[in-house]
């Protein structure tokens, strides 16, 4: 059966000696064998090249791929208000994050997470300047703050996107929005000045992991504590850097929390009293110089800043009337006007110019010898003869006007900055401006011209050169509520530890205790602006309470010079609003628990627009004082 | 016993120690494949149907007389040639066109020339008188180049050079004379500028990356690098079954294909990799035996072949892990997971088995 198989061999062809054939394969066979071998020996020195010789070397590698270490970013340290109300919060949230070392093509797959989560036209572009910043293998945000439906979108899809995840972390927020924007600031994504900052300060390592920073206000002042100091997590990792285990951990030193001095109760009131104009309002503490209320007007919602306002939103809060990114409270300067006449009626009684008793005759028009140019009384025909509580109570201009040229410009400055006009309170906010306290050296120095008397008379009465800030009014105020002692104003409460039990109080240094001559001459003084409010003839007697605590208080008018009006104020706009209207008041009158400097924009007369404001500030400070 | 079966149907009559070293092969591979798999018995499971289905061709292909294939031989490689045309015009596949779909099952054509390439030559040199005289390696080498130079535009220039080399062996172990061979190679190390030129991008970027892995880290050079740390972090005796980092955290690609073995060397170090050496040496050795033992010359060429054509595949992968030799897709044999290069490997050690059973009869 096999053997019909067997085929004939072609005739052709030579005769096969299978005999010598199968010697030759044997040959052969055993010659590939032996290469076989030899290439198998190769092979075997190059295992054991690297498996005994380079082995250490791999090891370390080995280890070095698996193990990698992550920072643990802290948690921001949250702030409170006075009475313990949360001001600005950590909330979860999500974001979008790319290891761009590991993709193919950015700009592709932007295209495509741009379907599932929406981005802002200019993500890319914010991405490359992020990712310039970034150590190769770390990750870099592309998206803050997702919505749920966009982290749920991008879950079912994951898998399609090596290189991308979405990360949890804690998000500030402002419950309060722009109510606090202007003391409290906000954070906002590490830029290329933050790192340079925090590099200069040499505190980059303590941010590895951070994305966001304090940019402004109370969040930037105090920037270092909110912080805190990253930790560090040994991790191992797989390739795709998903982390399996947690090897070893060092822990973040979360930042401090912050109790502020503001009471959000008296700045809601604040806020709402000042209404739809622009204007300021600073309340103090004058026993310790804290700060109660710190209100500028119109201000913005500072939580569009944390994720990275859009181009509209800026644009938008850059076209909004009032200039609401300008900090009134803090940099805007106003001519005090008669908010500064008490504080010159001090100078008088104290530097013994003139006694409680020394009248003025004001008939309505105050000259100065051999000048035809009139100093008007606010009041047509003057207020007659008038001692120094009636010339406060009135408002008398021609009293200041007599008082300020008996002082001397040099000794009116000289009284004045010790209440800190001139000059920066010293309060915990950057950028605070130092307004302008005027004496003949200052004008020499600022304008190379020598000083007029008539520019002595005006700044008798606050004008001309004279500039201030709400929070110096407040503060000058305070200073003299409070017989002399001036403290630097203080945002900052309280502060309490991670890990403390409880807040540690912050104390407002004492900045100076001022000489007292006489204390009847600082009661004089006060009693002139109880008058103001209590008085028959008082310029603010509408806003005198019929229960509650007496208030001292001065009205104001600042003048504003034509080519300092808003963009937005018109030349047929009534001259009457052209004028800021200023007010200060302190309460209870016989033990002061809080100053207040009001300013409202274009408000015209002070007692008639600010002191109502002030008022309210004072009744909402006293309603939260008797709650306790 | 035997009443049970028709007379005619013989008990199979295999080699028992190649037998007992594929069997070892492939235990080793399963137990690899479920630590190389992240412990996914579902792989190990489909592996071992692979085997088992490789087994039946080899059981199957034992039983079949070597004339008988040599018979069919001619048939084998001519459908293979067509059906390699085939792909060219309606293959499928991601960027190659390596599979063809016939409805039912996919394959790769060229699976079919890994056997009839050295079918084909050793039956082309059979009747004629060896060493082989000019014309008839002439003639051999145009038998193994066709199919190679069809699966190389797929393109697939790995499995081109491995089933050109099975061809190339058959004419070594039918005493193609040293100065031919040495004239051979120096004629291929001529040809290498001229291989570049018409190489594809891709393949051309495997070389560079292989003579410099580290130029692209990241990129093409990821492969080796993390191969290479594998095998040399486990030094002599491994870090133990299961607990390879490397494999188990991801970092080595296609760790349970071509990379297996540095999965192997990563767990169980260089004794592991001697074991499995010795064991493919040991194959081998016993398949050039099986070849000296045949009697005809189609079946002491074809089972040379297959024996050394089978090395090849170790001694390529092997190389490969190590960075010794570029990035090509050539699969562990018996080890490594996939489809139908186990059959084929299997089926080729079903012709040993059937050269050893019939090495009694003359042809």
């Amino acid at each position: 059966m096999r053997l019909a198989f067997a085929r004939r061999r072609p005739g052709r062809r030579p005769i096969k000696d299978q005999v010598v054939e199968a010697r030759q394969f044997s040959a052969r066979a055993l010659t590939a064998f032996l290469i076989v071998s030899a290439a198998l020996l190769l092979l075997v020195a190059r295992f054991v090249y690297l498996q005994v010789i380079a082995h250490e070397d791999f090891v370390t590698r080995s280890v070095n791929n698996q193990v990698k270490v992550l920072p643990v970013p802290p948690n921001r340290g949250l702030v409170y208000d006075r009475r313990g109300r949360p001001i600005a919060e950590n909330r979860p949230a999500y974001r979008l994050e790319i290891v761009p070392e590991k993709i193919d093509d950015l700009e592709q797959l932007i295209g495509e997470l741009g379907r599932m989560v929406e981005l802002p036209e200019d993500a890319l572009e914010r991405f490359q300047r992020a990712r310039r910043q970034h150590r190769v293998f770390d990750s870099v945000p592309l998206k803050f703050n997702l919505s749920e439906e966009e982290v749920a979108r991008f879950a079912v899809d994951r898998h399609r996107f090596n290189g991308v995840e979405v990360v949890p972390y804690l998000a500030r927020y402002y419950p309060y929005g722009e109510l606090l924007t202007h003391v409290l600031g906000y954070v906002g994504r590490i830029d290329e000045d933050d790192l340079d900052r925090l590099n200069r300060a040499g505190r980059a390592g303590d941010y590895r992991g951070t994305t966001h920073v304090g940019k402004l206000g109370i969040e930037r002042f105090y920037e270092n504590a909110l912080h805190g100091a990253s930790g560090l997590e040994r991790v191992e990792t797989n390739a795709q850097g998903r982390t399996l285990k947690v090897l070893e951990r060092q822990d973040p030193r979360h930042g401090t929390d912050l109790v502020l001095s503001l009471d959000v109760a008296v700045q809601q009131a604040a806020w709402d009293a000042l209404g739809d104009r622009p204007g300021a309002v600073v309340a103090l503490d004058p026993n310790d110089g804290s700060v109660i209320a710190m209100v500028s007007k119109p201000a913005y919602d500072p939580n569009l800043f944390v994720h990275g306002i859009g181009s509209a939103d800026y644009a938008a809060i850059l076209a909004a009337p009032g200039r609401p990114l300008f900090n009134r409270a803090l940099t805007g300067g106003y001519e005090p006007g008669s908010t500064i006449k008490p504080f010159i009626g001090l100078a008088g009684l104290e530097l013994g110019v003139i006694n409680d008793s020394d009248e003025v005759f004001s008939g309505g028009e105050f000259y100065l010898p051999n000048v035809s140019r009139p100093y008007r009384d606010w009041k047509r025909g003057g207020h007659g003869s008038v001692n120094i509580y009636e010339a406060l109570e009135e408002s008398v201009n021609s009293f200041f006007y007599q008082l300020a040229l008996d002082l001397g410009i040099d000794r009116m400055h000289d009284y004045l900055a010790q209440f800190g006009f001139g000059a920066a309170t010293g309060i915990d906010l950057l950028g605070e401006s130092e307004g302008v306290l005027p004496s003949r050296a200052w004008k020499r120095a600022n304008f190379g011209e020598p000083w007029y008397p008539g520019e002595t008379v005006i700044a008798g009465i606050g004008q001309g050169f004279n500039v201030t800030t709400p929070l110096q009014l407040a503060n000058g105020l305070a200073t003299l509520a409070n017989d002399g002692r001036r403290f630097e104003p203080r945002l900052l409460f309280a502060s309490k530890e991670p890990g403390d039990a409880q807040a540690s109080r912050n104390l407002s240094p004492l900045m100076a205790q001022m000489p007292v001559n006489d204390p009847a001459h600082w009661d004089t003084v006060r009693e002139g602006m109880r008058r103001v409010v209590y008085g028959l003839r008082g310029t603010a007697r509408a806003i005198a309470p019929e229960s509650g605590w007496v208030i001292a208080g001065k009205s104001g008018t600042a003048q504003v010079a034509a080519q300092a009006l808003d963009e937005d104020m018109d030349e047929d706009t009534a001259a009457h609003l052209r004028h800021h209207a200023l007010f200060i008041a302190y309460a209870p009158f016989e033990a002061p628990a809080i100053t207040v400097a009001a300013v409202v924009e274009h408000g015209g007369g002070g007692s008639a627009e600010a002191a109502p404001v002030a008022r309210a500030v004072i009744d909402a400070w006293r309603a939260q004082e008797v709650r306790r | 016993m035997k009443r049970l079966l028709p007379a005619w149907v013989k008990w199979p009559q295999l080699d028992l120690p190649l037998l007992v070293g594929l069997f070892l092969l492939m235990g080793l591979g399963l137990v690899v494949l479920y630590s190389a798999s992240g412990g996914d018995i579902g792989v190990v499971h489909r592996q071992a149907v692979r085997l088992g289905v490789g087994m039946v061709a080899l059981l199957v292909l034992s039983q079949v007389p070597p004339h008988i294939l040599r018979i069919w031989t001619p048939w084998l490689y001519g459908i293979g040639v067509l059906l390699l045309l085939a792909t060219w015009f309606f293959g499928t596949g991601r960027a190659t066109n390596r599979w063809l779909d016939l409805g039912l099952i996919r394959f790769q054509p060229s699976e079919i020339m890994k056997l009839g390439v050295p079918m084909m030559v050793a039956w082309y040199l059979h009747p004629r008188r060896l060493p082989p005289d000019f014309l008839t390696v002439l003639g051999s080498v145009a038998i193994l180049a066709v199919p190679a130079v069809l699966i190389a535009r797929q393109p697939d220039l790995g499995t081109a050079l491995l089933v050109a080399i099975s061809g190339v062996f058959a004419l070594f172990l039918s005493g193609l004379q040293w100065r031919v061979i040495f004239g051979l190679a120096a004629a291929a190390v001529a040809a290498a500028p001229a291989l570049w030129m018409v190489m594809k991008e891709y393949q051309r970027q495997r070389v560079l990356t292989f003579l410099d892995p580290e130029s692209d880290p990241l990129g093409s050079g990821w492969n080796i690098i993390q191969s290479k740390i594998a095998v040399g972090s486990g030094g002599l005796f491994g870090k133990g079954w299961l607990n390879g980092t490397q494999s188990r955290l991801e970092f080595i690609p296609e760790r349970h294909t071509d990379f297996i073995l540095a999965v192997l060397s990563e767990e169980f170090g260089l004794a592991g990799v001697l074991f499995l050496f010795a064991i493919y040496l040991f194959i081998v050795g016993r398949c050039l035996y099986i070849a000296a033992l045949a009697r005809s010359t189609f079946a002491r060429l074809l089972a040379g072949s297959l024996g050394l054509t089978f090395f090849v595949y170790v001694l390529v992968n092997a190389g490969m892990i190590s960075g010794l030799l570029p990035v090509v897709g050539v699969p562990l044999p018996l080890v490594s997971y996939g489809g139908t290069s186990i059959v084929t490997l299997l089926a080729g050690f079903g012709i040993l088995m059937s050269i050893y059973g019939h090495r009694n009869f003359i042809r």
